[in-house]
């Protein structure tokens, strides 16, 4: 825990001790340690001034925030237009029917968390999924469940 | 996802005057050779996402292992997004101009033995015109940019965007030291007011009028002004601004640059979706390189104008592209909007006088600038001057981003340039103006697209994404799929649309399931119009607008699901069902692995059957199949 909050310093020590850099600071976090702990939200309290209702706010009302801890993997499914139009959708439900979770949860081992996002604005590649940092364009529900073994493997 | 800068590396100390510019601008273009080949190599997201990396990476060893002579060695040049993003990767041959669609690494080889050693383009890499069959061998001979007229993006795909000095080659800044040298911060108002340039974000608000105001507000109470971009493009289906962001930010920073000039503002900010992290990437690398070079910082150019600007990064909430919500998030709070008594070009950002323009409106601007309003007001119809970006998606041929004259008709646009919908059919609707603007029907398929005209038929121009519909898609699943987008959106501080919403959502799951009567699709109507005139900021008013057009033009669609209990278009889970021809079936059986209900049995080699009872619909045996024998009753 003391690890954590060393470097967590470090990253208070980017920006200046004042309100306006809550999101910033609350984005660097989840960056880097992958959810805002209470630990975390305490300390960048304590450095912006900000009451902890309003950084729980923010943490909450934010799509890019999660206040518990992520999988290893982020599957992320579009559901922009392009991708509802080119069969999105079903795919999120397979992926969410496969790993047994609901979109925006993530499973119980830790591995992977499933997100719907709502547009990539690769609207080319529909439907695309993004597996951690690499797109898989014009995809399947038999590719991504491919691409998922491989990674699970790895 | 990165972009690797591919500038050559220049050693310019700090301009000091609007004349150092021109004097760098001159001895960029006089280096310049002509002559010497140019690959280009598409690294628009779309690109990359199809690896655009690897060819230019293989072009790099095809051109050492060529052996080309030292003299007439490439430049291998990486640049933002060409539009044609469903073509990717890209590869355009300069100064020639061949056009190279959908290259692959292995293709490298070829291209430079054949393209730069033989002088002869590699036929079967170049784009095959869709009607015609023909193979056409530069980019402006395709009728996807045949028909446009690119102004704000016209750098796009030409320049390296991490490199400045390749954008003030091709003319950059040059409008800023014309600003700074020859016009008063009036006269800058003035043209821009002149222009007739209005608000590409969505609303369509007068870009000079709202400048102006920012300078009456400011002389009533001294103090701090602002200049914002607004770059939270969340409308899904639309990358305009993501594309400018990316492929050129310098043309953003000129145009902030020159706003901030005009209002009297020396601090502005960049508000970017955090789902753009390499547009984020490019504006950094242009605001840093811009401050080395003196034209932004203390004393820009020498004028004794100071002005900076930071980039907020948003953190993932559609209602931050509202203008008070927007501010609310920059000032790091949760990113709900405040009602608009007062206007926010009068109390915005921490209160103080604000002017917040999209991205593609502050690109605009150093084109009026540099080429003057009279130029720029001759550039589409009257009431709506100048060009708009759109991307085209969904059933359309030619997906991808294009820019047109306002004024273009609806239909032009989509089966000129975007090559109308693959397949026989004609499309069905299109959807422009994203979740909040409308659908459109392919008889008014001659609707002028510009502000007005797209108003009166219902929708609006929104921030220009177009939506492309074919028979294949219902309406009700449409109109449902942007409401759901829309009510989990919602920031929930105002009733009408929090509650709103959720109760107009119900109606259309009832009627997809083939519940519901007439009477509760006119109740919906009503609810939709008292959520339009009751919710407090322009998410909530405008998100009954898809609801209301499809109802507008599509009614018989509506009956058909509550009266027949029907879906048309085939897509309405409840209302479907999945059946496999045993006449197209092979017996192959991926269908039957692949379903997670086990209905599906058979034995090899034979038609398989599907057990309707226990279908849940999901489709995937629909993915599975190789032989199109699952079909959607």
């Amino acid at each position: 825990m003391k690890e954590q909050a060393e470097t967590i310093d470090e990253i208070l020590d980017r920006y200046p001790g004042e309100p306006r850099y809550l999101i910033s600071l609350l984005q660097d976090i989840q960056a880097e340690h992958g959810y805002i702990s209470r630990e975390a939200m305490t300390l960048v309290c304590g450095h912006t001034g900000v009451p902890l209702s309003r950084a729980w706010a923010a943490s909450t009302f934010y799509k890019s925030f999660s206040v518990e801890p992520r999988g290893e993997h982020t599957i992320k499914v579009c559901l922009g237009t392009a991708c509802h139009l080119k069969g999105g959708t079903r795919l999120a439900e397979g992926l969410e029917r496969e790993l047994g979770v609901k979109s925006g949860c993530t499973t119980k081992d830790l591995r992977f968390s499933l997100d719907t996002v709502n547009c990539l604005g690769a609207c080319a590649l529909a439907p695309v999924v993004v597996l951690d940092e690499e797109y898989l364009p014009n995809t399947n529900s038999k590719k991504v469940k491919q691409s998922i073994k491989r990674l699970d493997a790895e | 996802m990165t972009q690797q800068s591919t500038a050559e590396k220049l050693d310019q100390s700090r301009l000091n005057s609007t004349q150092d510019l021109l004097s760098l601008t001159e001895s960029i273009r006089g280096r310049r050779d002509e002559k010497r080949p140019v690959i280009i190599v598409c690294h628009g997201t779309g690109c990359l996402a199809n690896g655009s990396p690897n060819v230019a990476e293989a072009l790099r060893q095809a051109i050492k292992e060529a052996g080309i002579a030292a003299k007439v060695v490439p430049q291998i040049k990486t640049t933002g997004c060409h539009g044609f993003c469903s073509r990717g990767p890209l590869v355009i041959m300069q100064p020639a101009g061949i056009f190279y669609q959908r290259v692959q690494p292995d293709d490298a080889q070829e291209i430079i033995q054949a393209t730069l050693v033989e002088g002869r383009p590699v036929e079967r890499l170049l784009y095959e015109d869709t009607k015609t069959g023909e193979r056409i061998i530069h980019d402006y001979e395709i009728p996807f940019y045949k028909h446009q007229q690119r102004i704000v993006l016209k750098n796009i795909g030409k320049i390296d965007p991490t490199d400045i000095y390749d954008t003030i080659g091709a003319g950059g800044y040059l409008a800023l030291a014309k600003v700074l040298s020859r016009m008063s911060p009036a006269d800058v108002v003035s043209a821009i007011e002149t222009s007739g340039l209005r608000g590409r974000g969505g609303a369509g608000f007068p870009t000079g009028r709202k400048w102006a105001s920012a300078v009456a507000a400011s002389k009533k109470r001294p103090g701090p002004v602002y200049v914002v971009v607004n770059g939270d493009e969340g409308d899904p289906g639309a990358f305009m601004d993501r594309t400018v962001m990316e492929g050129d930010p310098h043309a953003v920073l000129e145009g902030l640059i020159i706003g901030a000039y005009a209002v009297g503002s020396n601090q502005g900010f960049m508000y970017v979706r955090a789902e753009y992290p390499l547009a984020i990437k490019h504006l950094n690398i242009a605001i840093e390189q811009a401050r080395e070079l003196g034209l932004l910082g203390k004393n820009i150019l020498g004028s004794g104008f100071d002005f900076d600007v930071e980039i907020a990064r948003g953190a993932g909430a559609f209602v931050c592209g509202e203008s008070t919500a927007l501010f609310t998030s920059i000032e790091g709070r949760a990113g709900e909007p405040r009602p608009k008594y007062i206007r926010s070009v009068e109390e915005g950002l921490w209160g103080r006088p604000t002017v917040l323009n999209n991205v593609e409106t502050w690109a605009n601007v150093p084109l009026i600038i540099e080429r003057g309003a009279d130029w720029y007001k001759n550039i589409g119809v009257p009431h709506s001057t100048g060009t708009k970006v759109f991307s085209l998606v969904g059933k359309i041929a030619n997906v991808g981003l294009v820019e047109v004259p306002m004024g273009i008709p609806l239909n032009r646009l989509i089966e000129e340039i975007g090559g109308g919908t693959p397949g026989a059919g004609r499309f069905k609707a299109v959807q422009t103006g994203g979740p909040s603007g409308g659908c459109l029907p392919y008889e008014l398929g001659d609707v002028p697209v510009d502000f007005d005209s797209l108003t009166k038929a219902g929708s609006m121009m929104g921030s220009g994404g177009m939506i492309v519909m074919d028979e294949h898609d219902c309406v009700v699943d449409v109109a449902r799929y942007f409401l759901r987008f829309l009510e989990e959106e919602s920031c929930g501080k105002c009733l009408p649309c929090r509650l709103g919403l959720k109760a107009m959502l119900e109606f259309l799951n009832r009627f997809a399931r083939g519940e519901g009567s007439l009477e509760d699709l006119a109740e919906l109507e009503n609810l939709a119009k008292a959520v339009q005139d009751g919710s407090l900021c322009a998410l909530g008013g405008s998100a009954p607008n898809p609801v209301l057009t499809t109802i507008r033009y599509f009614r018989d669609e509506y009956e058909a699901h509550i009266k027949e209990k029907r879906c048309p278009a085939g897509v309405c889970k409840d209302l479907i069902s999945y059946i496999i021809d045993p006449e197209k079936c092979t017996g192959c059986g991926a269908c039957a692995r692949s379903c997670p209900q086990g209905c599906i049995t058979g034995e090899k080699k034979k038609p398989h059957n599907l057990d309707p009872a226990q279908c849940i619909r999901c489709g995937m045996c629909l993915d599975s199949c190789k032989f199109s024998a699952v079909v959607v009753r």
